[in-house]
């Protein structure tokens, strides 16, 4: 049995401990939001927090976690209080598929819990691990920069 | 002769070494004493920018000696333009950013004449008669020849101008000190054959000296940052990055053939060798645009540079392929291992369990020289942020683990990855890690 | 059997009730390749008359429409309930909508082409318009009043002090007739929900992690499975080891036949590292492929069927000749293809993210010989697809291994390397113009060549499907076909809009091809644009004139100009700076001279040196006819942009004589942050009351002209062959430094 904390909640897991962190979230957790891409740490698509670091989910056995803390992005909030970031996203439309957006979205709360004053230019670099195939990438930038206001606001979430 | 005020600069070194401090601040006592000697500025007037007067394949000659000079790497910042300079090189006495070496006549070197840069690059003297830190690798440069620094200027001058100013230094040794340095272990020089050797190990040898200036980084350096002659080629530190050694004691689980070390210049990736990785990547990238004979060179010279006899050689190899399974004897205690171990299976083993012939396989770490040499740091950066290939490079790719393993992991995982090897363990692993985090490379 | 409903409905039941106990043929229209019969209709409607076949209002004024279309991402189930909403007159909210399912939905062939909004966009716009009309109608019955003077506004229809609402007004099956060829449409001055940016239905639960994808299907008792695929293309098995992977933790079957390998597990990650396992214990006899170095030369080397789509005059041998070359190139779809399904009661249900449920069906019903009722695709969204990628092949997976183990789902996921290696490709081309230009300064004579394989080999037949092509007994590829004109394929958008006095264009279909090819976004005219812009960048600088004036002197279409216009003017065409390093490019074309205006102005940053290539400022402007949701039409210009600089930039398959080598975003890079514009302006023109005009494949022809006419004006030298690689921008830049 493995022991994970993810967002908020203590969870305990019949698990093979090598398992990657991603397929446990997704099937034995129920979170959909972080999507398997590649597999390869690649294209970001798996993008998780842990401790507020962003990490690939499917390269990270379960093993590794230990007591850090996982946060998703239903860990971000929901339809009904959706968080900073996720209002951001839903304001900009900043999605055509979808599928990459959950990363990006993890990897600019890690960006933004870390450093609130993020540049343009550093958005831009903190990003560049998460693919996008659509060409969303000029509303995504947009929506990260506007998250950071919403943060600035109102604090962390 | 125009004097310049000399000033010391109190920047501390990066790793705040006492010792080092003292010494240097010695230095540059004595220099206040001393005459601000230097050489004169050699006087010129701009020389043409445009490639009108520079035969095209004296230009290509030149590109091709830059590309072994790897010049590209140290005179471009990041997401800089090409040879306008900013690079950062970390020294243990303070950061050296790379100059502006584009034709531009008001930041890089467009008003250089070519003596200018001759005497620059064999004597470290800049056009206004500064010395240059030896940073600038010019106790190598110093040994090309005259048709060589030819074609290398032709080279320059014929690029985009870029006027771009890099950043100040920041190093503490005042540039009239370097004088003194110069005094003690810099000697221009040609270089000189050895006849008892055939042409091509000649050539190779010549090529390594001096614009490949392998020894710069695979030679272990004194406090004052000299080089240890008497231990040519016996490993050196670049940076937060050990270069093995490439002599007898070298720790290359397979030892180096001429082919296999040509083909590791061309591509960065040959069979039962780690791939390429950390500052030697560029090395590879420039060293994959030139002639295959100039690798070849090059591959033969430092190859003989390993005195070992060949059936050593090859007892070291088969022992090194006959290794034993990748998890510990049963009955192994130790906790670390044990845990990395387990680490290992779950975040590394199924690419490196397969070997790389098969399909996402990687290379069975046994054969990876970053576990047999002095110090993990090289494995911790590899691990940390993995083997990225630049946006266009089409080259394998290791995911980087830097969140996946926290830093005790990470100990644990070095731990045992080192115990797959017949060294002694590393000795203060946890410490590395530690350091290298906040190095942040 | 209609009579039967008749009666039921009579004693006031729902339409929504009907529904489960009415035949299935009566309310979803057979599907399959038959050609639509009957009189011409609006849209879609020739092939799905019913009006309940689209929209359904029960009792108690609920309001679901249906569409044979599915939602890609480009936000078309939106756009489409905005359609709904509009003609019905009722609020955005109150209408569900459901896509593609071969048991629910109309039959609309496959969501591609753009043709969305002008196929079910235009059949729900006049189903609407004529369901409205029936229940004013009805309302006008009961009340004894005039329907004129009746209005429909809010769900209900109102009288002076009385109204009646839908609810109340749908009986006797008054929507179970035919729709008429002409609507009585509301005025598209007064739009209340089209032309509005609405928030997307699908993106609220995409970003707060709901069950958005085909991927997040989770069914009880549901298994896991992988694929092993042969070495490369055309590899036979020669031997497999299964013994040990059978035994591994959790392996519940290993499924094979012939050449098709498949493991199935109960939890995922056991399924992985058993397919790994498996495919390190089998062997292939590999089959030899073209050298990668010299692909157009040996596609140019085999047979081809000529056909001349446009012979005005009499073009002469041309003065300025030009060769354009494409490679392979994928769809690369971020997340990689994924299906479930389950064998239960005789049935076969497949959920996929299929463009095509109905082709899919039938081609499924073939390949597992059951008939077609027996099998139903519904479909869930995938990730971007941009054309025939993985998708139907992951559905055959799914149904291969569901029948291999009845009654359990079975969820197939490929890997990464999968969809690099087995998904149809983006076909390589080459073309070539030879033209020449009067003394007048305009363009006298045009001559274009292009060469291609097929952009279209979607199922329909079994023999389509990568599982089936590697069964012992396999289903063989139907004979690749090239698709008429109009549209065309390889010659999509191969006939410029250019007013051209003396003109030649000749398509050469070649039918055999190396590797698997079929459609990816915009089919030939992502090469053939950037070919035809390319050049007339050229004939411009030739005739000394600037590139944008030099446009405008060849169009006569006045939509065409406007878009031009205003791409130059938001770009600040006329303002710009041009220095070495730093130039500017233009391209403009009609998609498949049918469909959306696009004209794109950008500027590129290049270094000679290293041959890296910034794009800077984009301003771009497109006509689609009307806009239902302009918000959408910016998106998908915006990331046609962004994905078309990304192919040109970088993208093209490569190989080993025997095996795809291009199988991660390693070895196949795209465009990442570094690489996105510093910005995108989208200007959209709207015509409210015009036809729709596709839009989702509008910009990525122009957007690569742009970006190789930028280029171009950054260094003074021409590259031609995509993608623009360092390599290639460096080499162009020395040579024109030397010149």
């Amino acid at each position: 049995m493995i022991e994970l904390r993810v967002n908020g909640r203590v969870h305990r897991v019949d698990a093979d401990p090598q398992t990657p962190l991603l397929y446990v979230l997704r099937d034995d957790l129920g979170l959909n939001a972080a999507k398997f891409g590649c597999g390869l740490g690649q294209c970001g698509a798996c993008t998780v927090m842990a401790d507020g670091e962003a990490i690939y989910s499917c390269i990270t056995p379960v093993s590794a976690i230990g007591t850090r803390a996982i946060r998703t992005v239903e860990g971000l909030g929901t339809v009904d209080a959706p968080g900073p970031v996720q209002r951001a996203f839903m304001e900009h439309q900043a999605a055509q598929c979808g599928y990459c957006i959950p990363g990006m979205m993890m990897r600019a709360q890690a960006l933004l819990e870390r450093d609130p004053g993020a540049s343009a230019a550093q958005i831009r670099q903190a990003l560049q691990p998460n693919l996008c195939r659509c060409g969303t990438h000029m509303r995504i930038l947009k929506a990260v920069a506007r998250a950071a206001e919403l943060m600035g606001r109102g604090g962390k979430t | 002769m125009r004097r310049r005020a000399c000033s010391v600069r109190e920047t501390l070194p990066h790793d705040g070494n006492t010792f080092r401090l003292r010494l240097a601040l010695l230095a540059a006592a004595a220099l206040t004493l001393a005459a601000c000697s230097s050489s004169g500025p050699i006087d010129s007037t701009p020389p043409p920018r445009a490639p009108g007067p520079f035969d095209k394949a004296l230009v290509l000659r030149g590109a091709r000696l830059a590309a072994i000079g790897n010049c590209i790497t140290c005179h471009t910042a990041p997401q800089g333009r090409a040879y306008a300079g900013g690079y950062a090189v970390h020294t243990p006495f303070g950061t050296v950013y790379g100059t502006n070496i584009t034709p531009d006549p008001d930041t890089g070197i467009g008003r250089w004449s070519e003596a200018a840069f001759v005497r620059a690059m064999r004597e470290g003297v800049d056009r206004e008669g500064r010395h240059l830190y030896p940073a600038f690798p010019y106790e190598y440069f110093t040994r090309l020849s005259d048709d060589d620094l030819h074609a290398l200027y032709a080279f320059v001058m014929t690029r985009e101008p870029v006027n771009a100013t890099p950043p100040a230094n920041q190093i503490f040794v005042p540039r009239p000190a370097v004088a003194l340095w110069k005094a003690r272990y810099f000697k221009p020089e040609r270089f000189q054959a050895d006849p008892s050797r055939p042409a091509g190990w000649n050539r190779g040898a010549y090529l390594a000296e001096s614009l490949a200036h392998c020894s710069a980084c695979h030679t272990p350096r004194d406090a004052l940052g000299a080089e240890k002659k008497d231990q040519y080629l016996a490993g050196g530190e670049v940076g937060a990055w050990h270069a093995p050694a490439l002599d007898a004691s070298s720790p290359s689980p397979i030892p180096w053939t001429a082919a296999a070390l040509a083909a590791y210049l061309h591509t960065g990736l040959v069979d039962e060798h780690a791939m390429t990785a950390g500052p030697m990547r560029p090395v590879v990238m420039n060293l994959s645009q030139v002639p295959e004979e100039d690798r070849r060179a090059i591959a033969e010279y430092i190859v003989s540079i390993d005195t070992r006899a060949p059936r050593e050689r090859e007892a070291r190899k088969q022992a090194a392929l006959a290794h034993a399974p990748l998890r510990p004897a049963a009955g192994t205690d130790d906790r670390a291992v044990r845990n990395g171990a387990a680490i290992y299976a779950g975040a590394c083993g199924d690419c490196h369990d397969r070997g790389r012939a098969a399909e996402g396989g990687a290379l069975r770490l046994p054969l990876a020289i970053g576990l047999t040499i002095p110090t993990p740091r090289n494995l911790i950066h590899i691990v940390r942020d993995g083997i990225v290939p630049g946006v266009h490079d089409t080259r394998p790719w290791m995911p980087d683990f830097r969140g996946a393993l926290t830093d005790g992991e990470l100990a644990d995982l070095l731990t045992y990855l080192r115990s797959l090897t017949d060294r002694p363990p590393w000795r203060d692993v946890d410490a590395e890690v530690k350091r290298a985090s906040k190095g942040a490379g | 059997m209609r009579q039967s409903r008749r009666e039921f409905l009579a004693t006031g039941g729902a339409l929504v009730v009907s529904f489960t106990l009415a035949p299935l043929p009566a309310l979803a229209q057979e599907g399959g390749h038959a050609a639509p019969t009957g009189p011409k209709l609006p849209g879609s409607l020739t092939r799905n008359p019913m009006l309940d076949a689209w929209i359904r209002i029960d009792a108690n004024g609920a309001i679901t429409v249906f569409t044979g279309k599915v939602e890609l991402g480009q936000g078309v189930k939106t756009a489409l309930q905005q359609v709904a909403a509009e003609e019905l007159v009722v609020p955005f909210e109150r209408i569900t909508m459901v896509t593609a399912d071969t048991e629910r939905t109309p039959n609309e062939g496959i969501t591609s082409g753009s043709n969305s909004m002008k196929d079910s966009g235009t059949a729900i716009l006049n189903a609407a318009a004529q369901v409205r009309a029936i229940l004013v109608d009805e309302a006008a019955r009961r009340l004894g009043v005039p329907a004129a003077q009746l209005t429909a506004r809010d769900g209900a229809v109102h009288a002076s002090g009385r109204s009646i609402t839908y609810g109340d007004l749908v009986a006797g099956g008054n929507l179970h007739v035919n729709a008429a060829a002409e609507s009585k449409l509301l005025d598209p001055s007064r739009r209340v929900v089209m032309g509005r940016a609405l928030a997307r239905l699908d993106i609220p639960a995409k970003v707060t992690g709901g069950v958005a994808y085909v991927h997040d299907l989770r069914l009880d008792g549901m298994v896991h499975a992988r694929t092993v695929r042969p070495a490369g293309p055309g590899a036979r098995l020669r031997s497999l080891d299964a013994g040990a992977v059978e035994r591994m933790p959790g392996v519940i079957k290993i499924v094979r036949d012939g050449n098709y390998v498949a493991v199935v597990a109960a939890r995922e990650f056991q399924a992985i590292r058993a397919a790994r396992a498996l495919g390190d214990r089998t062997a292939w006899e590999p089959a030899a492929l073209p050298q990668d170095a010299s692909i157009h030369a040996h596609l140019l080397g085999l047979p081809a069927r000529d056909s001349v789509i446009l012979d005005r005059g009499s073009p002469d041998a041309g003065t300025f000749a030009a060769t354009y070359r494409r490679p392979y190139q994928l769809h690369g779809a971020i997340g990689p293809s994924c299906a479930v399904a389950q064998m239960r009661d005789g049935k076969l249900t497949v959920w996929t993210h299929s463009q095509g449920v109905y082709p899919l069906r039938d081609a499924l019903a073939e390949m597992v010989r059951m008939p077609r009722e027996k099998v139903h695709c519904v479909h869930m969204e995938g990730s971007g697809c941009y054309g025939h990628n993985g998708a139907d092949d992951v559905a055959a997976d799914a149904a291969l291994c569901a029948l291999a183990l009845p009654g359990r789902p079975v969820r197939v996921q490929w890997t990464r390397e999968e969809e690099h290696a087995w998904e149809p490709f983006g076909p390589a081309m080459e073309s070539r113009v030879r033209a020449s230009l009067e003394a007048s300064g305009r363009i006298g004579s045009w001559r274009y060549d292009v060469w291609s394989n097929t952009h279209s080999t979607r199922p329909g037949k079994a023999g389509n499907l990568l599982p089936a092509m590697l069964l012992a007994t396999p289903f063989i590829p139907e004979p690749p076909r090239a698709i008429p004109q109009p549209e065309g394929g390889g010659d999509r958008n191969a006939i410029p809009l250019y007013v051209i006095p003396n003109a030649r264009v000749v398509s050469h279909f070649i039918a055999s091809s190396p590797l698997r090819t079929s459609a990816l976004r915009s089919l030939g005219a992502y090469l053939n644009v950037f070919a035809i812009e390319s050049s007339m960048d050229e004939l411009a600088a030739a005739a000394r004139a600037d590139p944008v004036e030099f446009r405008l002197r060849h169009l006569e279409d006045q939509r065409a100009i406007a878009v031009v216009k205003a791409a130059a003017e938001r770009f600040g065409w006329t303002s710009f700076e041009r220095r070495r390093g730093h130039g500017r490019g233009f391209a403009f074309a009609r998609y498949k001279n049918l469909a959306a205006y696009c004209a794109i102005a950008m500027e590129a940053r290049v270094d000679p040196e290293t041959g890296d290539v910034r794009i800077g400022r984009v301003a771009a402007a497109v006509d689609s006819g009307e806009a239902v949701n302009p918000d959408g039409i910016r998106n998908q210009i915006e990331g046609g942009i962004v994905q078309s600089i990304s192919w040109t930039l970088f993208e093209a398959v490569t190989w080993e004589p025997q095996r795809i080598t291009s199988r991660d975003w390693a070895r196949y890079p795209i465009a990442r942050f570094s690489h996105v514009p510093e910005s995108v302006d989208v200007h959209v023109i709207s015509h409210p009351g015009s036809p729709f005009l596709g839009t989702g494949e509008a910009s990525q022809g122009p957007a690569a002209a742009a970006v190789a006419n930028a280029v171009a004006d950054a260094i003074g030298g021409r590259i031609r062959d995509i993608p623009l690689t360092p390599g290639r921008v460096h080499a162009a830049a020395g040579a024109s430094a030397a010149a």
